[in-house]
């Protein structure tokens, strides 16, 4: 089961500090990942769908280490038994830890800086949700494209024209594309040319951040078909953050759904959609509207807005927008528990059945 | 033969798109007709000061900047055949002080304006990029100069360094560079959170890449059309200093300084007020119009490189 | 069902440094009283343009080059009823027109709200520029009441005066003498009368659409609220004079799928209370099969099919319909998407002929001469292609 995990996050957390008074005193944190345990396995896509400001997308760039996270361990292609070492040494506190600092320092993607943080991120690759903001308007797309190739000192010359090209030929551009900019390009062509320049380091693990939310529909149905095809050929693994339901179902072989900074509920896309058990997915689900007028679906509408991550309701955070929340949800928050096959959910009513 | 024409091709394919946004900047530009006065009368300035030695061969051979004078008289005279705007107190030539003068203050604009756009852009891009502790320090050091008069530090600085032209741009760089910072600062905050910028952060890029190829090239056009517009105010300045007797050594071809030497001859003896005009006039228009010319040349530049109005 | 808004051959151009942009090129629509017409189709294939043309809010360097928009206005706003060509009207009866009879509800509603405005003024403002004259006739009721209990002459002389000024408002609402008095310091007080009862019927709207805790809501400020809530406002403000014509331009797609069930569940109901009919224009299937009665679907420009919705996405006929249906992706779906190839065409040199050919999988030789005609092909079916056009 532990087999293959390419990328695993464990207890992550990242908070945003905010300042207040004269003195810029910390008066407070916006919890924007609260303790997240994910795994994903090489070689699928795992869809992460949450509404905004749920901490999906902040997520995705501690992962890569955009963001500095607060606390916890992103592990990237280590063995499990480095994993758990790390973990027996953390319980057992004081003794060695001079050894879990090394281990630390060595293993655990949180911790790396300079060339070692510099080193993996030719492995992963993230792209972006709006190709208008993601591409600088003052660069030639030989030059965007290019760029990561100069950088990690893959290719240089007529070595670097010739793979810029053919990156730009796989993902369906052509070479009289090389010397334009960015505003010559519709949106679909836009992202075209932010996935070539994801692809260019050969990366295992791509982080596809709403990568075509801003996008149309004729156009997003060309996009997601080329991120399939990119995915089988070259063994690529996504995590592919998404607030719409639908694309997601399209694309993932898992889903896992985000609430307020955790994960309520994590499953087989099929199983996730035929069988949805907590509360939140199961109203997210009511509420996406179908493109069929003979199925005007019967709605959960849920009530009120998502509260405020900065003061989180205690126990379950769904509680104050769940209809069947019980006074134990009031509080302590449930952990996420398997119930069978691979379906975790979050959720107190779940342990009571 | 058949290379040549191929390699014409591919050169000819490469500079398409620049091509394409020179084009769309002229064609902004010729919409303003003020624009175009302004790039008329910069270039006027310009063809002068290349000319100088030609206009005005200079008398005292290695030091072309010294105005020759012709006796020692206070009285202005009029304009004649040998002094062609006439001479001012102290028999200076009036031509050939505002013809060698245009080089002074070409010099002065674009070594202060120059000096000021690097330390701004320096000072700011670390304030901006990195924030924290440096963006403090930084900022209130900008805060405490832009709480002081300009013109009176400017002045303080001179008197304490000595008067001379250098000492004068220094004191300009010196009380010039804090808005600058400050608005490169801004702007730097703004692209920072670009996506394109979090991109290359992704992509392995050197702080050093983010700021200069990512941050610094979006950032900067409104800096720039600050520093044209600015390159007219720092002459101004500078004339302003001469005029108050901190500038330019006695004698040395300076608009500033030729204002100075008319103080006293404004207004002419009762009955004729007018009587010595191009004392003071002369080189005034000189300075009216090369500040003219810049401000409206910024404006150009404001429309050319307004980013809400370029199509991105 | 008649008809409300007929749109005819509309035209607009944009005057760009590149060329000029057709953004419309001859739109036809039709809206029923009572109705919802979708409006579908992609990015910058002028849904928006289409929706501002009819509100005559194109700003340079847009212009509406030709055709008619006939609307039959409800007496409000002028004393005929008959169908007007709004294109032919006056500015000042445009302005009328706005807000009272035809509104508007904008994609980003953080933007759409002015910050410096609380939430009461902003609404209220549609209720003193279109109702002042039946806001004045409460005022007059109320301080009517007001004289009769009032137990000093002093104070009743006041109510007396400030009667007056009220009586006269009704008379005439653009009196000079009202003008004049709203122009003294102390003696314009008499106006916050009217502004009273405004944040009445204002608390009175935000009640009907279920806003809760409505009496405090209306003092607060739009950045402190959430982006449903201020969705919610947006949608008061424009349904506050009870217009024959509401235009949703978008309204949701800048929001969460649970905060658009209650938007659409909103507008849904109060569409039933208040028999407005709407123009709901998106670009989401999904949110046009829950909400729409009729669509019509764009494409560059010009509308290329018109139907009942069930019709539409049992029986589409336009190639273009059909592609777009079945690019989306639905429940349960899986394998291949079928995109639509190429991309949409740019309008400052639209191809000729039908504006889709290039991209459609059955053209013809006369697809690229002729653009083909919006046609009745069935009982309330119309399609523009020649598929269809050239059979019957």
């Amino acid at each position: 089961m532990n087999m293959n995990i390419l990328v695993e996050v464990r207890k992550l957390k990242k908070y945003y500090a905010i300042q207040g008074g004269v003195f810029k005193k910390r008066i407070g944190d916006i919890k924007a990942v609260d303790g997240v345990n994910l795994k994903i396995r090489k070689g699928e896509c795992l869809g992460l769908v949450g509404e905004s400001g749920c901490g999906k997308t902040t997520l995705g760039k501690t992962i890569l280490r955009l963001l500095k996270p607060t606390k916890g361990h992103i592990y990237f292609d280590i063995s499990e038994e480095i994993k758990q070492e790390v973990e027996k040494l953390e319980e057992s506190t004081d003794s060695n830890s001079q050894k879990l600092q090394e281990l630390e320092r060595t293993h655990d993607l949180s911790n790396f800086e300079g060339k070692r943080l510099k080193k993996l991120r030719r492995r992963m690759q993230i792209v972006f949700q709006d190709p208008s903001s993601s591409l600088n308007p003052r660069m030639l797309i030989k030059d965007i494209v290019g760029e990561p190739l100069t950088v990690h000192g893959l290719a240089k010359g007529l070595e670097k024209r010739e793979r810029v090209i053919n990156l730009l030929q796989r993902v369906g551009l052509s070479e009289d594309h090389l010397f334009r900019y960015p505003h010559e390009f519709s949106g679909g062509q836009r992202q075209r040319i932010a996935i070539a320049r994801a692809l260019a380091t050969n990366p295992d693990f791509l982080i596809l951040d709403e990568p075509t939310s801003a996008l149309d529909v004729s156009v997003q149905a060309q996009i997601l078909n080329l991120l399939q095809e990119l995915q089988s050929d070259f063994g690529l693994t996504y995590l592919f953050i998404t607030h719409h339901l639908l694309v997601v179902e399209y694309i993932s072989h898992r889903i896992a759904v985000m609430y307020l900074g955790r994960i309520v509920e994590l499953a087989d896309t099929k199983e996730l959609f035929e069988n949805p058990m907590h509360p939140y997915t199961q109203a997210l689900l009511s509420a996406i509207p179908i493109p069929d007028p003979e199925v005007r679906s019967h709605r959960t509408i849920l009530k009120g807005d998502v509260p405020s991550p900065i003061d989180p309701p205690s126990g379950c955070v769904f509680h104050t927008r769940c209809s069947s929340a019980a006074k134990e949800c009031e509080e302590r928050m449930p952990d996420l528990v398997s119930f069978g096959d691979e379906h975790y959910v979050a959720c107190y009513r779940m342990n009571h059945k | 033969m058949e290379l040549g024409v191929k390699a014409w091709k591919e050169f000819k394919r490469r500079m398409e798109p620049r091509l394409k946004e020179v084009k769309f900047s002229l064609s902004r530009v010729r919409k303003s007709p003020l624009s175009l006065a302004g790039l008329f009368l910069i270039l006027l300035f310009v063809s002068i000061a290349i000319a100088a030695p030609y206009l005005a061969s200079p008398k005292h051979r290695y030091e072309p900047y010294r105005i020759p004078r012709d006796g020692y008289s206070a009285t202005p005279r009029p304009p004649s055949r040998t002094h062609l705007f006439g001479t001012t107190e102290g028999q200076y030539d009036i031509y050939y002080g505002v013809i060698w003068g245009t080089r002074t203050s070409f010099r002065i604009g674009f070594t202060v304006v120059g000096s000021i756009l690097i330390i701004g852009i320096i000072l700011g891009s670390l304030s901006g990029y990195y924030g924290g502790v440096v963006d403090e320090i930084i900022m209130r050091t900008v805060d405490t100069f832009m709480s002081l008069p300009t013109l009176i530090l400017a002045m303080a600085l001179v008197s304490a360094l000595g008067h001379n032209l250098d000492n004068v741009m220094k004191a300009l760089i010196i009380v010039g560079w804090p808005p600058y910072a400050r608005l490169i600062r801004g702007d730097i905050l703004r692209v920072r959170e670009e996506d394109y910028v979090e991109a290359a952060r992704a992509l392995g890029c050197s702080d050093f890449t983010i700021i200069f190829k990512h941050v610094l090239p979006n950032a900067i056009y409104p800096l720039l059309v600050m520093a044209s517009l600015d390159v007219g105010a720092m002459v101004l300045t500078a004339a302003a200093l001469s005029f108050l007797g901190l500038g330019a050594p006695i004698g040395y071809a300076d608009w500033g300084q030729m204002i100075s030497f008319a103080r006293n001859w404004i207004v002419g003896p009762p009955g004729n007020p007018l009587a010595y005009w191009y004392a003071v006039t002369i080189p005034g228009l000189f300075i009216l119009f090369f500040v003219l010319g810049w401000n409206l040349l910024g404006d150009a530049f404001r429309d050319i490189l307004d980013p809400k109005l370029r199509r991105r | 069902m008649a008809k409300l808004l007929e749109v005819k051959d509309l035209v607009t151009n944009f005057y760009t440094y590149e060329g000029v942009v057709k953004a419309l090129d001859e739109v036809n629509l039709e809206i029923e009283e009572g109705k919802t017409l979708g409006l579908v189709g992609e990015t910058g294939c002028g849904k928006s343009v289409t929706a501002l043309s009819i509100l005559r809010l194109i700003q340079p360097p847009g212009k509406i080059e030709g055709g008619k928009i006939y609307f039959r206005p409800d007496g409000k706003s002028s004393k005929k009823s008959s169908y007007l060509d709004l294109l032919e009207q006056s500015e000042a009866f445009m302005r009328k027109v706005r807000g009272d009879e035809i509104s508007m509800i904008f994609q980003e509603p953080s933007s759409a709200l002015n910050p410096v405005y609380s939430i009461n003024d902003q609404i209220s403002e549609s209720f003193l520029l279109h109702r002042r004259r039946e806001l004045s006739e409460s005022v007059v009721r109320e301080i009517e009441e007001k004289v009769d209990k009032a137990d000093s002459i002093l104070k009743k002389i006041v109510y007396k005066m400030k009667r007056g000024t009220y009586r006269k408002m009704l008379v005439d609402e653009n009196s000079f003498l009202l003008k004049f008095l709203s122009g003294i310091p102390v003696v314009s007080s008499y106006n916050g009368w009217l502004k009273k009862s405004a944040k009445k019927e204002t608390i009175e709207i935000l009640k009907k659409l279920g806003v809760p805790h409505p009496q405090k809501l209306v003092d607060r400020y739009p950045h402190e609220l959430s982006g449903g809530m201020q969705q919610r406002i947006v949608i008061a403000m424009a349904l506050a004079c009870h217009p024959k014509l509401l235009i949703a331009d978008e309204p949701t797609s800048n929001l969460d799928v649970t905060i658009q069930a209650q938007i659409l569940d909103l507008i849904r109901k109060s569409r039933k209370d208040l028999g407005t009919s709407v123009l709901f224009i998106t670009h989401d299937l999904g949110v046009v099969a829950e909400m729409c009665d009729r669509v019509a679907v764009m494409y560059a420009g010009s509308v290329c099919e018109i139907s009942e919705v069930k019709e539409l996405f049992k029986n589409s006929l336009h190639p273009y319909t059909k592609a777009l249906i079945n690019a989306i992706p639905k429940p349960g779906g899986k394998g291949k998407l079928k995109s639509i190839k190429g991309t949409v065409p740019n309008l400052i040199n639209p191809p000729s002929g039908c504006r889709f050919h290039p991209r459609c999988p059955n053209q013809m030789k006369i697809c690229r001469q002729i653009k083909p005609e919006l046609t009745r092909v069935e009982n309330n079916h119309l399609v523009a292609c020649h598929l269809f056009t050239g059979q019957r």
